[in-house]
């Protein structure tokens, strides 16, 4: 890396947490969502370990509602670099055609990403839940730990969280407790793109801007996929954060390459979770993270 | 606060950081209503921390409460529960950038009893921002804000004196500030310690000078922020590597591999350095170096990586790997200064778990040798125990012998939490004396 001494502080605080995991935690399993963050993560993970294989599995919590283009790149990557993925779905919701249109975004959520993870981490005994979210994302993130922790039914209290100082982490649990750690607590939307830049770090397709067949509905830009019934434009997009196709919206963007995506993300006046329509409603992030989402 | 009270000036700077130095980290600290919310807001928003759906969010939040304007607070105060009670739960964390640093704020809320929070908040930061009212002057609270970064080794203080704007910008007031601010701040030996009037609400001498300040003639606060100099974790600059993890694999399948994964906390490592493992002192040379990825010749400060050594030794988690005239102290006894946080008192008979440089080892509390007071910032003798936000003096046993140093030589070697047995819980933090 060229000298850039706030990403490597970045990188090594992350590997720091990353390693600090696998010396407490008997069983731990790192959230893989195949987005930029989950992308920069896994990064950091081969670099942390190196030269020995990634000593944790990766859990990829499957909707069925995801693009095509993640499926394709979660496949071949994780093959390339000989990790081992574990792919969760929670086949009875999906038996029953759960969608944010019929059940509700929060219902929807709830049961094909929240019920499922839970389910995931009880079924292998998961104690320690890696994942790459952001304290910059959304608000009620501000106050997360980076050990996070969780009780027996896997929720959050915020009242009750452990103080963390200096880089000293609390990893002590009792045998039904777990914890969710957060190594990219520090970075920002523009850190990580730095940081793929520098590292030249593979992500997958959606992220770079071309002509997709978009629905356009108020504001948001809905990805016409599968869904043959929508009315569908030809406009040059990319998406900044990747969800579910139902509830992820692409922005309008010529940005092609990384060094534009940077210069989009540096000027950028809106969040990028704006076009989560997951996080908005009455159902707020922190309530999700109480019942236990990711 | 109205948002179009802000002087709005959104910088249009794209923030690159290339050849950045490094983050600053530093602590907001300030009694209740001084201000240190808008402040805050102010250097998010001057710096373009903040998202405009964001700040919408807040003007729909703030709907329905008999209020047309938005409370800019609530840009710091992230939780239902918060904003409900109008209460702020420990430390939050805010990021934001210019062209030419990164930084890091551990925002404290600033209820007086709320010690433990500033401990924690000063506990990463090089610098911490102390707020006064210009109109109340240096408050009990000012004192222990300054204390309470002392301890932690916090080696740069900004003292804003805010709400300038209502009192007229008066010069006279804001260096009589300064007087009184000194009388307590002489008797701690702090390497940088700056003044500062400002106007949160107004900006003034924030990210823009403003007009209405112009007989100060020193920095703004963001270019005292961007030019601040950051010191090593360990004052002596010797090489030390404690150890995180052993691992035994490696892809290449070389027979006996065993490397030694941890973070250089300060000095730097090269192939053929000789070093000393402690406890134990033995004696070794370096290697191999695994910088992430890649075998290289050297490590420096904050950079995670593996070494090999020559030698087969016995060296496992907890271990720390050092330059061979660094000579820690090894031993099961220490003296610390600590700060309860826990609703359950310090029990000296209770056993805990200390984590220290990368180690678990139980401990007793065997002794309370004193307590500070907080009010005149003095330890006085006391016969009670240690409560949640007490500081004060005690003896340590510890099962095992751990390596140490003072906090004041290795931030690295000197600190630790407390971990209740029961119920997991940090209930408390120390610096070795």
């Amino acid at each position: 890396m060229k000298e850039n001494l706030y990403l490597k502080e970045l990188e090594s605080e992350a590997i720091f947490i990353l390693r600090e995991v696998v010396a407490e935690f008997s069983n731990p399993v790192m959230l893989y969502s195949v987005g930029k963050d989950s992308s920069v993560m896994l990064h950091l993970a081969r670099k942390a370990f190196y030269p020995s294989q990634i000593p944790f599995p990766l859990l990829h919590v499957d909707t069925g509602y995801k693009f095509r283009e993640m499926y394709e790149f979660r496949d071949s990557f994780t093959k390339e670099i000989g990790a081992n993925l574990i792919v969760y779905r929670n086949e009875e919701a999906i038996k029953k055609k759960f969608h944010p249109s019929k059940n509700g975004v929060a219902k929807c959520c709830g049961a094909l990403k929240t019920q499922a993870l839970l389910d995931a981490l009880s079924k292998y005994n998961f104690n320690a839940a890696i994942g790459g979210a952001r304290r910059d994302e959304e608000k009620s993130r501000a106050k997360e730990r980076i050990f996070s922790f969780r009780d027996s039914f896997g929720q959050w209290n915020p009242k009750s969280q452990k103080p963390e100082l200096w880089n000293i982490f609390n990893g002590q649990i009792d045998e039904d407790e777990s914890v969710r750690v957060f190594p990219l607590s520090s970075w920002t939307e523009s850190d990580i793109w730095n940081y793929i830049k520098h590292e030249e770090i593979k992500i997958t397709s959606l992220y770079f801007s071309k002509k997709r067949k978009l629905h356009v509905q108020n504001k948001n830009l809905i990805p016409v996929e599968n869904d043959t019934n929508l009315k569908a434009e030809e406009i040059e997009s990319r998406f900044r954060t990747l969800g579910c196709i139902p509830c992820t919206g692409a922005i309008k963007s010529d940005a092609d390459s990384i060094d534009k995506i940077l210069h989009e993300t540096l000027k950028a006046k809106r969040s990028e979770r704006e076009t989560r329509i997951i996080d908005h409603g009455s159902n707020s992030m922190e309530d999700k993270k109480k019942e236990g989402y990711f | 606060m109205d948002l179009i009270q802000w002087k709005i000036k959104r910088k249009k700077d794209i923030f690159k950081l290339e050849n950045s130095p490094e983050i600053l980290r530093f602590a907001t600290a300030g009694s209740v209503d001084d201000g240190k919310s808008t402040l805050i807001g102010r250097l998010l928003y001057d710096s373009k921390g903040v998202f405009i759906d964001h700040i919408e969010a807040l003007k729909n939040d703030s709907k329905g409460k008999n209020s047309e304007k938005i409370d800019l607070a609530h840009l710091t105060d992230g939780l239902k529960d918060e904003r409900e009670q109008g209460i702020t739960i420990d430390v939050a964390y805010r990021y934001f950038s210019t062209p030419k640093r990164k930084f890091i704020i551990a925002d404290t809320p600033g209820h007086e009893e709320y010690t433990r929070n500033m401990f924690t908040g000063a506990s990463n930061s090089s610098l911490a921002i102390i707020l006064i009212d210009s109109r109340k002057g240096v408050l009990s609270q000012s004192r222990r804000h300054l204390y309470i970064s002392y301890l932690l080794g916090v080696k740069n203080i900004i003292v804003a004196i805010n709400k300038m704007d209502l009192i007229e910008y008066d010069e006279q007031k804001f260096i009589s500030i300064k007087k009184d601010f000194l009388k307590t701040s002489n008797n701690l030996s702090i390497d940088s310690l700056n003044f500062i009037p400002i106007s949160a609400l107004d900006g003034d001498m924030i990210v823009d000078r403003g007009d209405n300040l112009s007989w100060y003639k020193g920095e703004t606060l963001i270019k005292m922020l961007e030019n601040t100099k950051i010191k090593s974790k360990n004052q002596s600059n010797e090489s030390c590597f404690p150890v995180q993890l052993v691992s035994r694999v490696d892809n290449n399948k070389t027979k006996d591999f065993r490397g030694y994964m941890g973070t250089v906390t300060s000095g730097e490592f090269h192939i053929g350095s000789e070093v000393e493992i402690h406890p134990g002192k033995k004696k070794s040379k370096i290697k191999k170096i695994i910088n992430l990825g890649n075998y290289t010749d050297a490590i420096n400060r904050n950079q995670s990586g593996t070494l090999v050594i020559e030698d087969e030794l016995e060296i496992s988690r907890g271990d720390v790997i050092t330059s061979i005239n660094y000579r820690p102290k090894v031993g099961n006894k220490i003296i610390a200064q600590i700060c309860w946080m826990d609703d359950e008192s310090l029990s000296i008979k209770k056993k805990y778990f200390i984590k220290h440089a990368n180690k678990s080892s139980k401990i007793m509390i065997t002794k309370i040798i004193n307590k500070i007071n907080i009010q005149s910032l003095t330890e006085m003798p006391s016969n009670e125990t240690i409560h949640m936000n007490d500081i004060g003096n005690v003896e340590i046993k510890i099962q095992n012998d751990i390596v140490f140093d003072s906090y004041r030589n290795n931030k690295v070697l000197g600190a630790f939490i407390i971990i209740d047995i029961e119920t997991n819980n940090t209930v408390g933090a120390g610096i070795i004396k």
